[in-house]
């Protein structure tokens, strides 16, 4: 069982501190969810855990089952079965979809080990009807003139045919309308098992109703300033973030500013 | 400081040679005519690159004579690999340096009235329709030396011609082997569309060793009249040692669509010239280019639309790969005139540079002398994109390979054009070389 851990991460980017100490331990079979207002650092945990070049870790310990992350190139720790769907993925013109995730499953399976061509396209055919793509989707270039939902779905594709151990969700909820966020959902459902850990950041508990997470943590000034259970994510629907800021004397909860 | 402009070939010779193939009395005129003046005309002057101390006039042998083929199983490896052996029905021409060595149109075509034939042949039995177009209103030979050398010196090429209202649906393919160290080509290429007619012609140039010295200086003329579609497709692939000039021009008339898809790979310096002039109303230009530099290359890319009819529309794509210390000068025009309304002229540069001591510039360029138009164009020199990277990455692909995918996506608007497999396959793996 894959567990990610955590410890005291503080990050920067460009000489600036955003994450001040972060603790989390996310485990196989285990979904978390991490909310929190706009600008609390939410991305850059996931950036840094993923190894996004702006993002410099100057202090703390990431490790997946012992190994330490934070030594791993990006593709390394995709190897060792991280993955990250982001908020906002990139297009690559002049490389199609299919192509690209080929290359991506073929470096997990190593040279000499390649998937057959029949194989990968039963695969992919297979998982994108299950998220109800448009099968010319395989043939476009990777995300290039894709809708908002559309890229977000086809993150969720890359999800279900690189079957990582460990998987991080930034927003893949925003933008999608009602009937894609079900079948989004769907997808992350099918991937649980106790092989396989996700952390959902979110701003809606909405996303939460579909996937239910084992925990909920709470984002303020680049720290988890509260933790509990799906309860918490509802009262935050409810109620906002005052009654937290309140209670933990929290005036500014962006990272900007620390009391 | 006086350049000297003595010719290795004189009067005398161009007399014997052009006589020796049996040429008509205009072509012999306008040879001597372009011999004189070539010793008086300047060298093109492309921006930004300084090309005076090129070699495009020494070269040892003008002509050197490789006997036909009987069977294209003769050829090299890596020319067969362009061709589809086991299609049937063949319309190919392929020349070692300048010797037709194989002809082949099919029976309905030829039934058609569709002429594909090398230029000499051409020359003696289509004399007039070739007086009508080599070097008249596409490429002029007093542009420069190099148009008026070529005039004088010609020495290879195609001559393809598509009836009125015919439509071929296979490519016509042609393949110009360069297998002689020191030789020196003069292509010409002619591609005439007929009002209302259809063609895809297809090129490859193409050293099977290496060269020091080689001396190459091509001009394609495309003429697509009324209506008339042209598709023109070409990947250059010359020798390091070969120094060449190359002049694509393109002449669209009413209603006339011109695309072209070029894969410029040389390994040696290169001036490349393409223009298509969109004379007719409602004619359309569509050009893109993609180039490799390595080593210590330097190469010049100018390409230019340039608007004549109203409603005429043109579009200009160049991507750009540079590394090593090679230099890669990008020259993008688009021009619309006084008078054609109504038009559209936009173009992409881009460029990608791989190394430190690599040079890129892309300089594109409008020229608008008319109002009423629409016009647009993008341009930017840069290294891969690191969050692109990251991306690609975050899925486990190790960085070489990453930057492999990203190189070919950017390459990827000619490749994915070429419409013959083999010759799409060849440039990919050329790519792949030349990039590694
Ligand atoms: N690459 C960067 N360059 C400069 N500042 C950055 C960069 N990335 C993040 N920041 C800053 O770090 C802070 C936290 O940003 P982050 O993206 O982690 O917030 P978030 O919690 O994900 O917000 P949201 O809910 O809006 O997505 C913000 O103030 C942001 O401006
Ligand atoms: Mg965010």
């Amino acid at each position: 069982m894959a567990v990610l851990t955590i410890k005291d991460l503080h990050v920067s980017v460009e000489g600036k501190e955003i994450l001040k100490g972060v603790n989390l331990e996310v485990k196989g079979g285990e979904i978390h969810a991490i909310m929190g207002p706009n600008g609390t650092g939410k991305s850059t945990l996931s950036s840094a855990i993923m190894g996004h070049p702006k993002y410099e870790v100057t202090k703390g310990s990431i490790t997946l089952d012992g190994q330490d992350v934070l030594e791993m190139e990006v593709d390394e720790r995709a190897r060792a079965g991280l993955f990250l769907a982001m908020q906002y993925p990139s297009e690559i013109s002049g490389v199609t979809n299919a192509d690209f995730l080929r290359a991506a499953i073929n470096a997990r399976l190593g040279e000499g080990n390649e998937i057959s061509l029949m194989k990968f396209i039963r695969k992919l055919d297979e998982k994108m009807e299950f998220l109800e793509m448009n099968s010319d989707m395989a043939h476009r270039y990777l995300n290039e003139g894709f809708s908002g939902g559309e890229k977000k779905r086809n993150e969720i594709l890359q999800l279900m045919m690189l079957e990582p151990k460990i998987a991080i969700l930034d927003e893949i909820d925003s933008g999608l309308d009602i009937d894609a966020l079900k079948i989004v959902s769907k997808g992350v459902n099918e991937m649980r098992s106790s092989d396989f850990g996700c952390l959902i950041i979110t701003h809606y508990q909405r996303l939460l109703n579909y996937i239910t997470p084992d925990y909920v943590h709470v984002m303020m000034q680049g720290r988890i300033v509260k933790s509990g259970g799906p309860e918490l994510a509802q009262r935050l629907e409810a109620e906002g973030y005052d009654w937290i800021k309140k209670e933990l004397g929290i005036e500014e909860e962006t990272v900007e500013q620390e009391a | 400081m006086a350049i000297e402009t003595k010719l290795p070939f004189d009067q005398e010779y161009v007399r014997s040679f052009s006589e020796g193939s049996g040429e008509p009395s205009w072509l012999l005129d306008l040879r001597l005519q372009a011999l004189a003046k070539a010793e008086e005309l300047p060298l093109p002057k492309p921006d930004k690159t300084k090309i005076d101390q090129w070699n495009f006039t020494e070269f040892a042998n003008h002509v050197v004579q490789s006997a036909p083929i009987s069977s294209l199983e003769e050829l090299p490896e890596a020319v067969k690999a362009l061709i589809d052996l086991n299609e049937e029905v063949k319309n190919l021409y392929v020349q070692r340096d300048n010797t037709p060595a194989y002809i082949s149109l099919s029976e309905n075509l030829k039934e058609k009235g569709v002429i594909f034939t090398d230029i000499f042949t051409a020359v003696r039995e289509h004399s007039e329709l070739l007086q009508k177009y080599l070097m008249k209103d596409g490429v002029k030979i007093d542009e420069h030396r190099l148009t008026a050398l070529h005039a004088a010196l010609l020495n290879g090429g195609v001559f393809v011609y598509v009836p009125k209202n015919v439509e071929i649906d296979t490519p016509l393919q042609a393949v110009y082997i360069q297998e002689s160290k020191d030789a020196a080509l003069f292509n010409h290429v002619i591609v005439v569309a007929e009002d209302n007619s259809r063609v895809v012609y297809v090129e490859n140039y193409i050293s099977t060793m290496e060269t020091s010295n080689a001396v190459v200086n091509i001009v394609a003329e495309v003429f697509a009249n009324t209506n008339a579609r042209v598709f023109f497709a070409a990947v250059d692939n010359l020798a390091k040692g070969t120094t060449t000039y190359v002049n694509r021009r393109g002449i669209a008339g009413r209603d006339g669509r011109i695309e072209w898809a070029l894969g410029l790979m040389n390994d040696g310096n290169t001036v490349s010239e393409n223009i298509t002039r969109l004379i007719g109303d409602g004619s359309y230009g569509d050009t893109k280019t993609v180039v490799v530099g390595r080593g210590e290359q330097v190469q010049n890319f100018t390409t230019s639309v340039i608007h004549y009819g109203k409603h005429t529309e043109g579009h200009i794509l160049k991507h750009g790969v540079v590394k090593d210390s090679a230099t890669s000068i990008f020259n993008g025009i688009g021009k619309i005139e006084h008078g054609a309304s109504k038009s559209n002229a936009q173009q992409e540069s881009r460029v990608l540079m791989l190394s430190e001591k690599a040079r890129g510039d892309a300089n594109p360029i409008l020229l608008i002398d008319e109002d009423d138009v629409m016009a647009g164009h993008a341009a930017s020199v840069g290294r891969v994109d690191p969050i692109q990277l990251y991306y690609l990455m975050s899925r486990g692909i190790p960085r070489v390979e990453a930057e492999r995918l990203i190189i070919h996506g950017f390459l990827a608007p000619v490749v994915n054009e070429i419409p013959i497999e083999g010759v799409k396959k060849q440039l990919i793996e050329v790519i792949e070389r030349k990039v590694r």
